[in-house]
Formats: C-alpha cells, sequence, structure tokens
C-alpha cells in the first residue's frame, strides 16, 4: 500500500514538470533497460532456435533468433536415450521430495521457535543460526556422509539440507507476523501444538512456503555438485544437470587436449547419429532451464517479499 | 546447558510458570519439543559434529585409519600452506575474484535499482524485473554452457562482436587466457545476479518518504539531484548491511564457475580455496591439506564478518547481529 502511495504521489509530482531533459532521461532509461532484457534473453533464444535446427546444419553457424531448417529430431533423440530420460526423473524426483520435505521440517521447528513459551526457544534458534556463520567444510562432510552410508542413495540428495537457517528465519519472521488471536483461538479451541501447526499455521504460511519451496526446488533442480561429490560412479541416480555438466566437460577437454572418447555414453551415441556436440548441448540446456522458465515467474510475488523479510530481519 | 532454565525463565510470561521445575515445563511442551528436537538432533549431526573433523587439519590424514590413531604434526599443514606458492595464489585469485565480483555486483544492482525506480510505466517495470530474475534461477551448468559458448573461438557472439566493431582481428579463444578470467567471471556473476540484487534495494527505496522528492522538487533539484541527494542517502542502511555481509564472504565466491570454466589454460587465474580444497581433498585424496585450507576459509570468514560488524556499530550503523 505505502508502495503504491509513493509511486502514484512521486508521478504526480514528475508529470506536472515533464521537462524535456526528464523526457530524454526517460527514453535513455528505456533504452538502457530494453538492452538488459536482451542481454539476459539472447542466449536462450539463441539456444533454443539451435536445439529446433537441423544438427548438420547448425555447423554452418550463423543461427541466431530462429532456426534455419526447423526439426524436433534434437529432442526426439535426447529423449530416446534412457541415462538422459533417467536423469530426467531423477532431477524431477529431488526437486518434488527435495522441496516438500525440507519445508515442511523447516516450517515445523520455525513454529516452535515463533512461540515465546518455549523453553528452548533461544538455543534451538541459535544453534541453527550459527550454522549460518561455521561451516564444517567440505571434506569433514564427505567423510560424515561416507560413514552414514548415504553415498549410492537417493537420500543423500535429501537428508544433508533438510533445514537452513535463512529459510528458517524467513518463515519465522512470517508466523510472528501473523494475528496472534487466531493462534489463541485454537488453542483454548482445544487444539493441540502439532494441529496448530499443520491445520491453521501451515495454510496461513502459504507464501513463506511457496517462497522456501521454490528455493529448494531451484536447488535441487539446478545441482550437480552432489552427485559429483557422492554417486558420479552410480549412474541410476544421475541428474539432468550432472549429464550436460559431463558434455560441456567433455566438449571444453576435447578442444584443448582432443580426448573426446571419455565418459558420456550419449556423446557416442550422437556421433552415431549425426548429433553435434553444439546441438546436443544446446538442447539439453533447454531441457534443463524450460522447467524453471516456466515456475519462477508466478511465484514472483511470493519470493520478492519473502527475500524483503528474510533480508531485513535476517 | 546450565543457563538453560535462565533462558527458560526469561521467556516466560505468567508468574504461576516461575513454580514449576524445568523439567515439569519440559513435560508440559512435549509437543513443541517432539516438533523441534529430532531436528535439532540432526543439525548436531549434520552441521556440528564434523567440526571434529578439522582436527585432521593438525594430522597427517591416512584414510583408512581411526582419527585417534593418526600421527599429530601440529602446525605443519598450515606451515606447508603459506609456504606454497600454488595455494597463495589460489588465495589471491580468491580475493580478486570476491573483490571485482563485489564491487561491480553493488554497483551494478544498485544503478539498476535506481533505473527501475525511475521508470513511469508499471507494466513495463515489471517485465524487466520478471525477465531480470531469470539468471538467477538458471543452474551454473546452463550458464557456464552459455558463457563457453559465447565465447567460444569458432563463431561465439563475443568474438564476432568484438571483430565486427575492430576491437580485435580474428578471434580469440578468451577462456584459455588466464588474466582476462577474472572478468570474464566478474561478468558472468553480475549478468547472473544483478537482478535478483535489486530486490533488496527496491525494496529498500520504498521505505523512502514520498514527501522528500516533492521537497527536493519545490528546491529545484532535477532528476539526478533527486537521485543523487534522496534515493541514494535512503538506500544508505541497506547498502552498508549488505556489504558487512559480503566482507563476511570475501573468501568464499562459489566454486561452480571457476571448476566449470576453468581449464589448463587459465588455472593460474581460476582456481580458487573451494576448488582447491576439491582438488587436494577429494581428488588426491590429501584429506589434512584440504581441511587446513577450508578450515583456514571458515575461520577467515568468521573473523572478516564480525570485524565489519563491529566496525558499522563503532559508526553507529545498522548491523547484523
Amino acid at each position: 500500500m505505502a508502495a503504491n502511495q509513493s509511486a502514484a504521489a512521486k508521478r504526480k509530482v514528475y508529470s506536472r514538470y515533464s521537462s524535456p531533459a526528464d523526457r530524454i532521461f526517460d527514453t535513455l532509461n528505456v533504452i538502457a533497460l530494453c538492452f538488459l532484457m536482451f542481454v539476459t534473453l539472447y542466449p536462450f533464444i539463441n539456444m533454443l532456435a539451435v536445439s529446433l535446427n537441423d544438427a548438420g546444419d547448425s555447423i554452418r553457424g550463423n543461427i541466431y533468433f530462429w532456426p534455419r531448417i526447423f526439426t524436433w529430431d534434437n529432442y526426439r533423440f535426447v529423449f530416446k536415450q534412457s541415462e538422459i530420460f533417467h536423469a530426467t526423473l531423477i532431477s524431477v524426483a529431488r526437486a518434488v521430495v527435495g522441496s516438500l520435505v525440507p519445508v515442511f521440517c523447516t516450517a515445523m521447528v520455525a513454529y516452535t521457535i515463533s512461540r515465546p513459551e518455549f523453553v528452548l526457544r533461544k538455543f534451538v534458534t541459535i544453534a541453527f543460526v550459527l550454522t549460518m556463520y561455521i561451516d564444517p567444510g567440505l571434506i569433514p562432510s564427505y567423510l560424515l556422509i561416507r560413514d552414514l552410508h548415504l553415498i549410492g542413495t537417493f537420500w543423500v540428495y535429501i537428508v544433508p539440507g533438510l533445514v537452513y537457517a535463512f529459510n528458517l528465519i524467513l518463515i519465522r519472521s512470517f508466523i510472528e507476523g501473523l494475528p496472534e488471536g487466531i493462534l489463541e483461538s485454537a488453542r483454548i479451541d482445544g487444539a493441540g501444538e502439532f494441529k496448530t501447526f499443520t491445520k491453521i499455521v501451515l495454510p496461513l504460511c502459504v507464501p513463506a512456503l511457496a517462497t522456501v519451496g521454490l528455493f529448494n526446488a531451484v536447488y535441487q533442480w539446478n545441482d550437480w555438485i552432489a552427485v559429483f561429490l557422492y554417486n558420479s560412479s552410480h549412474q541410476e541416480l544421475s541428474t539432468l544437470q550432472f549429464e550436460l555438466m559431463k558434455m560441456l566437460a567433455n566438449t571444453n577437454s576435447s578442444s584443448s587436449s582432443g580426448s573426446l572418447a571419455s565418459s558420456a555414453a550419449a556423446g557416442s551415441a550422437a556421433a552415431a547419429n549425426n548429433l553435434t556436440p553444439t546441438a546436443l548441448r544446446a538442447t539439453m540446456t533447454i531441457v534443463a532451464s524450460v522447467p524453471i522458465i516456466c515456475v519462477y515467474p508466478f511465484l514472483q510475488k511470493y519470493f520478492v517479499k519473502g527475500m524483503t523479510l528474510g533480508g531485513v530481519k535476517g | 546447558m546450565q543457563n538453560q532454565p535462565q533462558i527458560a525463565g526469561s521467556s516466560l510470561k505468567t508468574p504461576v510458570a516461575g513454580n514449576k521445575t524445568f523439567f515439569q515445563l519440559l513435560i508440559r511442551q512435549r509437543a513443541l519439543l517432539l516438533m523441534s528436537v529430532p531436528l535439532l538432533i540432526w543439525l548436531f549431526i549434520f552441521r556440528y559434529y564434523p567440526l571434529w573433523g578439522w582436527s585432521m587439519a593438525f594430522m597427517n590424514y591416512r584414510p583408512g585409519h581411526k582419527l585417534t590413531d593418526q600421527h599429530f604434526v601440529g602446525f605443519d599443514q598450515f606451515k606447508f600452506m603459506f609456504t606454497d606458492d600454488n595455494f597463495l595464489q589460489v588465495l589471491r585469485n580468491t580475493l580478486a575474484m570476491s573483490f571485482i565480483s563485489l564491487v561491480l555486483g553493488t554497483c551494478g544492482a544498485i544503478a539498476l535499482a535506481i533505473l527501475l525506480n525511475e521508470l513511469r510505466k508499471v507494466a513495463f517495470k515489471r517485465v524487466v524485473q520478471t525477465i531480470s530474475y531469470l539468471p538467477h534461477f538458471i543452474s551454473w551448468v546452463v550458464a557456464a554452457n552459455i558463457i563457453s559458448d559465447a565465447l567460444s573461438p569458432d563463431g561465439g557472439i563475443i568474438n564476432r562482436i568484438f571483430v565486427w566493431l575492430g576491437l580485435i582481428k580474428e578471434p580469440v579463444m578468451w577462456l584459455g587466457v588466464g588474466h582476462d578470467f577474472w572478468t570474464i567471471f566478474a561478468l558472468s556473476d553480475l549478468w547472473k545476479s544483478i537482478g535478483w540484487n535489486t530486490i533488496v534495494y527496491l525494496a529498500a527505496i520504498t521505505t523512502i518518504d514520498p514527501s522528500l522528492y516533492e521537497a527536493a522538487e519545490i528546491d529545484g533539484a532535477g532528476r539526478f539531484k533527486r537521485i543523487w541527494h534522496v534515493t541514494l542517502p535512503g538506500m544508505r542502511s541497506i547498502i552498508i548491511l549488505l556489504g558487512i555481509l559480503s566482507i563476511g564472504n570475501l573468501m568464499q565466491n562459489g566454486f561452480e564457475a571457476q571448476w566449470l570454466l576453468g581449464n589448463g589454460m587459465n588455472i593460474d587465474y581460476s582456481q580458487n580455496l573451494d576448488v582447491f580444497v576439491l582438488k587436494y581433498g577429494i581428488q588426491l585424496g590429501n584429506f589434512s591439506l584440504a581441511t587446513a585450507a577450508g578450515m583456514f576459509k571458515t575461520v577467515v570468514s568468521f573473523i572478516l564478518l564480525f570485524s565489519a560488524n563491529s566496525l558499522a556499530r563503532r559508526f553507529g550503523q545498522e548491523r547484523i547481529f
């Protein structure tokens, strides 16, 4: 509300005295921002064009905004690869399980530390917040995961990241902003803590939960380091991003040392199908980014609010 | 553990509760305990227990032996690190990339936030904002694909533009030129994060009292004067707050970009602390040296953050703690 009012007030002031200098400024501003949008979007448009163009033809180059010889072959080929298809399933499973479970856990702890009467409130809060600043580091964490026998399992993707302090504070700030009366009336009605949490707090916290859920889902979808560290010898647990990373590593190493024949099984199959590494990488890039491009704009108002809340109070 | 009854006492509201002992309280709040203690145990296993592994930094760790059977070497790993040219180079790269990225990223985000704020058409502003958030959500693997494509010597868009502008005569293999890596990293990071970082700055701008703009207007201040004397001072405290936070992050600038875009030709400039830890620890199996390097990173980050915080306190600025 305040933001709208101030924007409206400012617009009134500006439009009253719209000098020529002002108009030049506005025009330059719009041009600058159009340039920014172009720089942001062009790589994706270009990748899309290459991925929809005949692979053999793409070698000739000069594809910018539009495919020259339109074809779906690249996509058909990519999804026919059982490795890539399976990796896509694992990526989806990670994004779903890895956002729902951590969101529930984070919200549950956030609820307990938002109760002023909770005896361990300060202790739990400090214990979690300290982890934002103290990081055991890669090697000790790796050894722990190895000793817990999580290597080679799907759970290595989910369990180490159940609760992040930043998300915890974000949801706690949101719960503390809820009208106190609602929780009180639930308690008078005889609802226990867990029931109050699931039946009343969770439905009211949807904006905060959506923000944290999005952060977790994006992390899970985009991550390749956990695969690289823990499951690189378990092809059945590989993800889309890791497959794309292998392709990138292959092209990079082939241009410098000439060893194309290494890992990625898809690469050799692609060569047999006259699919060039360039076309394959462009197609995989689009496959790996489209789900995100489709989801984040709809959650914009939630995450903008969440970032502002978390940024100011956290 | 000793001060817990005090914590409990201080957060209690009703005087009746003062008569209850700590354990009676625990039993009464068993539902809250059941909801938080399992995850508290998880936290101690995954975030605090591994700190014990820091002891490896003072040992000559041999895999396959228990931590208690290891050979104690004191500060030898640290001594080796600080006399090793490779490590000093890694430290230089880390700090240089963080610093360039911090300055460029902060200035870029502030400038973009101001430009967005000056827009008159709300619909256009929304479109620009939505699009500017996109690279933040895209993985570094995808970003690295795009960057290495754009910089490629055969037909990469950057080479085409530079040749067309006459800046270079023939395509350059940018990722093979070591001393250009810092610039490539900073610009990539800017591309990826500029939109996202405006969120907090734009939120700060909306808290500025609109009457200040009117007053400036009446005093005859033009567009630039209003930005300089009203908008920027209004963002001052958030800029300082984020500055403190990023000083704590000077020792780490991620590892994905350096790992994915790094290669044998630019390694002297692309290798940072996190890449160093991964290479020595996981790939070469030198757990002790890698742990020492990781520990050094955490401790220095911690010290930097607290120093920046107390400096801010001395100057009467907002701070984190």
